[in-house]
């Protein structure tokens, strides 16, 4: 079991043959995903990469039966890209591209949530689940099939926590990218409850970072829900108020989203809390029990 | 992006929102010749920085004669102006924004920003108008009126209205601030803002809402279809490493410790600086070299770290999804050989190619300190800026 995608996941890619959607489509195949075909506008009826090519989503989806999309294209066309996945009925929409205008993401977030389809992104490495299934730009073989459920705002600080459950051998059931911009598809929550509820998944990683209240949600609906042990890590304790660390969501606004309040919403919680985040993999063995 | 007051007022004004007549003006006889152009026999006259609290560092003035108004102009332009909300250095003043002057009633706050918990624009109004509104909502979080705007249907005209009458206005200023309310509404969609502040919107005594200040930031994400506002970009109110990095893609802050940071990742870029700070040092910068850097932007990284005289080591985290580990490696190699680093370099590799990066560092022949795991690059980081601060 995993979350959001398995081994029989089909995929397809919107922004399939540009260079970003070619060189990820291509390490997602050698990686086993069920990548089935591609949306590129005007190159419909072609193959790419051994697969079929198509015009729209909604024709993709009736060949193929594909239930997720993975999205590569540029930013400004992004909002009608999820958009159209949406509306041909991808239930799972991954969105990589960094740089998508908020009031885009608003429209988008108030569109998702009259759907049952989530999305993951945008300015995220994506999904993976160990083994079976990878979509989005994370290295392939730095993961385990295993039982760490990983949600993160950022990718390599993703990839440091995967490195260090795959080091002690507990592996990931899967990881998850929700990205580093203040509207997101998915919030910590949306994820937490997944994990929660997957049999493989037994213990979970969450790495926040300053900016927004995400942590704090997620802290409060741990507190209530969660009953698997949970390691948080936040990143930018050393980082100044009021500015943009980097990614569009991080930043300290108002005296608000600073990451000792999120450690101390996540210790309220029982969260296990780390202030090196190259103390992942022991805390996990610490509250797990785990050798 | 920041804009300026002047830039802001000019926006309001093409929307038909009540702000004064006013210039940006560059010299003390420009500014002269506004006022006499505004005509009346006081005007306001105020710096144009990118930071608040300007009015109690003295950078705003009520000017009863021309003579005033020239002085403050030849007192500000070309120096600096140091608010609560700059550094020491303060911001460069380049141009002055002279105005007609409003007789106040009464001030109240109106506002609007992209609320993350919401996912809405949220409107905000207040009786307590002329101070911080973080203050208002830390001390009297009552005294703060909300409209959340539907993104399906857009603002209403109703949802002003509400506002207005728990604000207390009367008479003609419920149609005015409803006009207001809509107008900031239709200009924060169309020029994709994230924040919009009136403070203070003032009743004038004659009765009328008015706009006495303006604040806009507008998304960075979405400048390339705002092209207007992408042109009132003002690069002297930027740090000048910051504006340098961006042009390479790099996103980089300065802070005021001494090991200077070069890391792949926003998120592990801040959790590096952390990881410094826990081990006894101070990071001098934050700096995300990206996910597809490249040889070049590895060596315009280095130079602007190594622009910051007090950075004494420099640690360089690398985990490599996308980006090689290899790439990275060359790129340092480049930069030490080109640009001449005379401080200790750290250098830890993981992930994508990270055997051959290390490989390539060895071979060099250049004294860079290769880190065995984060915590060892850290610790050796810290050892080398000259032990723990």
């Amino acid at each position: 079991m995993s979350i959001l995608i398995d081994k029989d996941t089909k995929v397809i890619c919107q922004g399939f043959t540009g260079s970003q959607g070619t060189l990820h489509s291509e390490q997602a195949i050698a990686y086993g995903t069920k990548l089935v075909g591609g949306v590129t506008p005007g190159k419909g009826g072609g193959t790419h990469l051994g697969l079929p090519i198509f015009d729209t989503v909604a024709e993709a989806v009736a060949a193929t039966g594909a239930t997720a999309s993975v999205i590569y294209v540029p930013a400004g066309f992004c909002k009608d890209s999820i958009l159209e996945a949406l509306d041909a009925g991808i239930e799972l929409v991954v969105c990589i591209t960094e740089g998508i205008p908020t009031l885009d993401m608003l429209a988008v977030k108030a569109r998702l949530e009259l759907t049952n389809a989530r999305m993951i992104g945008p300015n995220c490495p994506g999904v993976i689940t160990p083994g079976a299934c990878k979509i989005g730009i994370m290295p392939g073989d730095i993961h385990l099939p295993g039982k760490v459920g990983i949600v993160s705002r950022s990718g390599t600080l993703t990839y440091e926590a995967v490195k260090q459950t795959t080091d002690r051998g507990f592996g990931q059931s899967s990881c998850v990218g929700i990205g580093g911009d203040p509207i997101p598809g998915s919030h910590f929550i949306d994820v937490l409850e997944l994990f929660e509820n997957d049999p493989a998944t037994e213990a979970i990683v969450m790495v926040g970072e300053i900016g927004g209240t995400a942590e704090e949600e997620a802290a409060a609906y741990i507190k209530a829900n969660v009953t698997k042990p949970v390691v948080g890590y936040i990143a930018g304790v050393t980082a100044p108020p009021g500015k943009r660390m980097g990614h569009a969501g991080a930043i300290i606004a108002g005296g608000k989203g600073t990451a000792d309040d999120k450690f101390a919403a996540l210790q309220d919680a029982g969260v296990r809390t780390v202030r090196s985040l190259a103390e992942i993999g022991d805390a996990l063995a610490d509250v797990t029990g785990w050798t | 992006m920041n804009l300026h007051e002047y830039q802001a007022k000019s926006l309001f004004a093409e929307y038909g929102l009540p702000v004064s007549e006013g210039h940006a003006v560059d010299t003390a006889d420009e500014a002269v010749a506004a006022a006499e152009k505004i005509g009346g026999s006081r005007w306001v006259v105020k710096v144009q920085v990118h930071a608040g609290g300007r009015g109690k560092a003295g950078g705003v003035k009520l000017a009863d004669s021309l003579e005033e108004v020239r002085a403050f102009a030849e007192q500000w332009i070309g120096k600096n102006l140091v608010t609560i909300q700059t550094d020491e250095n303060g911001q460069p003043v380049s141009k002055i924004y002279v105005e007609s002057c409003t007789d106040i009633a009464t001030e109240l706050y109106l506002g609007a920003v992209v609320d993350r918990g919401s996912r809405r624009v949220v409107f905000m109004a207040s009786t307590e108008g002329g101070v911080e509104i973080e203050t208002v909502a830390e001390e009297t979080p009552e005294k703060i009126l909300r409209a959340m705007i539907d993104p399906y249907v857009g603002a209403q005209s109703f949802q002003g209205r509400q506002l207005a009458f728990a604000l207390g206005l009367q008479g003609p200023q419920i149609r005015q601030f409803t006009d207001l309310f809509m107008g900031l509404a239709k200009l924060f969609e169309e020029t994709d803002c994230s924040l919009l502040e009136i403070n203070p919107l003032v009743i004038t005594e004659e009765g009328n809402v008015h706009c006495l200040d303006a604040k806009m930031n507008v998304d960075g994400n979405a400048l390339y279809r705002q092209q207007k506002i992408a042109a009132m970009e003002d690069p002297s109110q930027e740090d000048e490493r910051e504006a340098q990095a961006a042009e390479y893609n790099l996103n980089y802050v300065a802070l005021d410790g001494n090991i200077g940071c070069m890391v792949n990742g926003a998120g592990l870029a801040m959790g590096t600086m952390d990881l410094v700070k826990l081990h006894g040092g101070n990071p001098a910068n934050f700096l995300d070299v990206g996910g597809g850097a490249t040889k070049e932007a590895v060596s315009e990284a280095f130079k602007i770290i190594l622009s910051d005289s007090a950075v004494k080591a420099v640690l360089i985290n690398i985990f490599g999804g996308i980006v090689s580990c290899a790439t990275i490696a060359e790129g340092i190699i480049g930069a030490v050989t080109e640009v001449g680093v005379e401080v200790p370099v750290v250098v830890r590799f993981e992930g994508n190619n990270s055997e051959l990066g290390r490989q390539t560092l060895a071979d060099s022949g250049l004294n860079i300190i290769p880190g065995e795991s984060l915590v060892d690059a850290v610790e050796k980081a810290v050892a080398a800026a000259g032990g723990q601060s």
